[in-house]
């Protein structure tokens, strides 16, 4: 079993129970036999979280870059796809951060300059618990797929490039 | 019933100013403050959300499945929440013993948790404030700040709660969505490998985890006439206790104290709690209001959380923790502390009495045993309890004979929270604000309060786009005046 680490990582977070909060593990589940079919998962880490948190930090060590993708509320639709940049806003609570914020928090404990990051960002509808994705989400999803399919292609020809 | 601060006479000639973290789901939970032309604060309410949905998502249920859907109640507690589904459901299935090592691996998990959850709450989200103060530069009240003057805080708040992460992944079965507890006992125990791969690093945790209580206590040494008083209000507390008087974050049986420190009742079976707690509700919040039912509304609500922990208890077993305890029984001179920072300091001793107890049981042979399960009579009614992060977790499940949910109730920490967390920002309103032009460093001294009990804000979801948090002034008209940001 190979121990090597993988150059590149994806974090997706949300909750799969709490409506399009799901697009996130709903996208890394479909990306996961994706990169299965096309022979490429030994290059991908793939990590799914409710939310972010600063221990994500370490999940960055030693990558080539970094994807986070996330459901997002009033964000344009039907997503984007931007840079990351470290973000040392302080917080109210403990129950999320922003990926700026994991980026921030690895220069931080780790030293130097993060991974290459981008953010994966779809926007959502509805939240309630218990619910499933909204129509408005499951177009989105499908749309954003095509983005994501085309942004790990592109992440195996030009690393951090993105 | 109402109190100083809840409720302003004329609150349609105030200003209003909310703090107002913008919640992803349920609503909001956000504190207003009503000030009136001379800058005098007249109402402070905090408003926090309720588990809305919650009933309804799980009733219909089988009740094997509550355990894993518990999870998705809460992001950064769901394995407290995990833990006390599955206490519940083990008086379903009749399990009123557990196998040692079921009980032994269940409380692995529980100690990752608390470990995991403290750290992340004094390392990150607190320590600036505690270090550069309240009123510091914004830019360097945060964990960058911190990093600056101490590099080693930032760093082991990391690695600590990242042990504890590991602690519950082992136990769990995975990060995430574990399902390591199940009605009865657990579904896995430890392997040598994996004993062995916490093993490596726990003495250094421990370690790490002293200096952290170390820390804590000089903060409060070096400012006691601030730290002493910071949104000190008194109050009752309660919490669970082991059987011989000591702290018990798994199990145990009902204690509380009065503000004074004299047990008021003890030895409350955990089925009981209904005949000692009820919740009053408020026109203007969702969450209720719990109260001893002996004391009534106006009298008998209380805290709970690591502050009332340890001071609650005779003993913590573990040595270097009660050795900690001790020194924070004699520094609050005989008598119960009630001062909102306080918590800090008794959360970093509860943190190292779970390193030092996640030690002891990986020194343990029956974390590496095989017998998983127990059984009993059926019952259709449980009640399971756990001392969560920020305080008591109560679920309560009704089954029928389908083995369908037909009822559930939940009080969450930072429900019997809710009147204590109210006073402390009231107390915070009427010294630091009563009035002064309210600035960004003014605010930021109720969010300290609030940041004290870290509030859970049913926020097992996490949407980009919405900034954390918002300070609106508005006039009496309803005009915005002032705005202040985060993004």
């Amino acid at each position: 079993m190979s121990t090597a680490i993988a150059p590149f990582v994806i974090l997706a977070c949300g909750n799969p129970s709490r409506g399009d909060d799901a697009l996130g593990p709903l996208l890394l589940e479909r990306l996961a036999g994706w990169l299965e079919a096309e022979r490429i998962s030994e290059s991908f880490d793939l990590i799914e979280d409710f939310q972010l948190q600063i221990e994500h930090a370490l999940d960055l060590t030693g990558r080539q870059a970094a994807l986070f993708i996330d459901a997002g509320q009033d964000t344009p639709a039907p997503y984007t796809l931007t840079t990351g940049f470290p973000d040392d806003t302080p917080g109210h609570s403990t129950h999320a951060i922003t990926p700026g914020a994991v980026l921030a928090v690895y220069r931080r404990i780790v030293g130097g300059a993060p991974p290459p990051a981008s953010i994966l960002c779809v926007r959502g509808e509805s939240y309630e618990l218990g619910e499933g994705l909204s129509v408005a989400a499951s177009e989105r999803l499908e749309l954003a797929w095509l983005a994501l399919q085309q942004y790990c292609r592109d992440l195996l020809v030009q690393p951090g490039g993105n | 019933m109402t109190y100083h601060l809840e409720t302003a006479e004329n609150p349609e000639k105030l200003r209003r100013v909310a703090i107002d973290p913008v919640s992803r789901v349920e609503g909001h939970g956000k504190v207003t403050l009503l000030i009136d032309e001379a800058n005098k604060v007249q109402q402070v309410r905090l408003h926090i959300v309720e588990f809305r949905g919650f009933e309804k998502f799980i009733q219909g249920r089988p009740y094997w499945e509550v355990p894993v859907m518990v999870q998705r109640l809460c992001g950064i507690c769901p394995v407290s929440h995990h833990l006390a589904a599955s206490k519940a459901m083990d008086i379903i299935v009749g399990a009123r013993h557990l196998t040692p090592t079921a009980e032994k691996v269940r409380r692995l998990m529980h100690y990752g948790q608390i470990m995991q959850s403290h750290a992340l709450h004094f390392f990150h989200l607190c320590s600036p404030d505690l270090l550069f103060g309240f009123d510091s530069d914004v830019g360097k009240r945060n964990i960058v700040g911190v990093a600056e003057k101490y590099p080693e805080t930032a760093r082991r708040g990391v690695l600590i709660r990242k042990f504890g992460q590991e602690a519950i992944r082992i136990t769990a079965g995975k990060r995430i969505h574990g399902t390591g507890a199940i009605p009865g006992g657990v579904n896995k125990s430890l392997s040598i490998e994996e004993r062995d791969y916490l093993l490596k690093d726990v003495y250094q945790i421990v370690g790490w985890c002293r200096e952290a209580v170390h820390m804590a206590r000089e903060l409060h040494e070096t400012d006691p006439a601030m730290y002493n008083s910071f949104g000190i209000f008194r109050s009752h507390f309660m919490s669970l206790i082991g059987h011989n008087g000591e702290m018990d974050l798994y199990d145990g049986k009902l204690r509380a104290r009065d503000d004074q420190g004299t047990i008021f009742f003890d030895g409350v079976p955990q089925a009981d709690y209904a005949k000692h707690i009820q919740e009053e509700v408020k026109s203007w919040s969702y969450m209720k209001f719990p109260f001893f039912t002996a004391l009534g509304k106006e009298h008998g609500w209380y805290k709970v959380g690591p502050l009332a922990r340890v001071q609650n208890c005779d003993s913590i077993p573990s040595p270097l923790a009660d050795a900690e305890r001790r020194e924070f029984i004699d520094y609050a001179g005989g008598t119960p502390m009630h001062a909102a920072l306080a918590y800090h300091w008794t959360r970093m001793i509860e943190m190292l009495h779970a390193a030092e107890m996640i030690k002891d049981l990986l020194h343990d042979p029956d974390i590496l045993g095989h017998d998983l399960m127990a059984t009993g009579e059926r019952a259709s009614e449980g009640v399971g309890m756990i001392e969560a992060p920020r305080g008591t977790l109560i679920h309560h499940y009704a089954v029928d004979e389908n083995d369908l949910v037909t009822m559930c109730n939940l009080i969450v920490s930072t429900t019997h929270n809710n009147q204590a967390m109210n006073e402390a920002i009231r107390h915070v309103a009427r010294r630091y604000l009563y009035g002064r032009e309210v600035t960004e460093g003014l605010l930021n001294h109720i969010e300290v309060a609030i940041r004290a009990y870290d509030p859970c804000l049913s926020c097992a979801t996490h949407a980009l786009g919405k900034m954390p948090l918002t300070v609106e002034l508005r006039d009496s008209e309803g005009n915005l005046v002032h705005q202040l940001s985060r993004d």
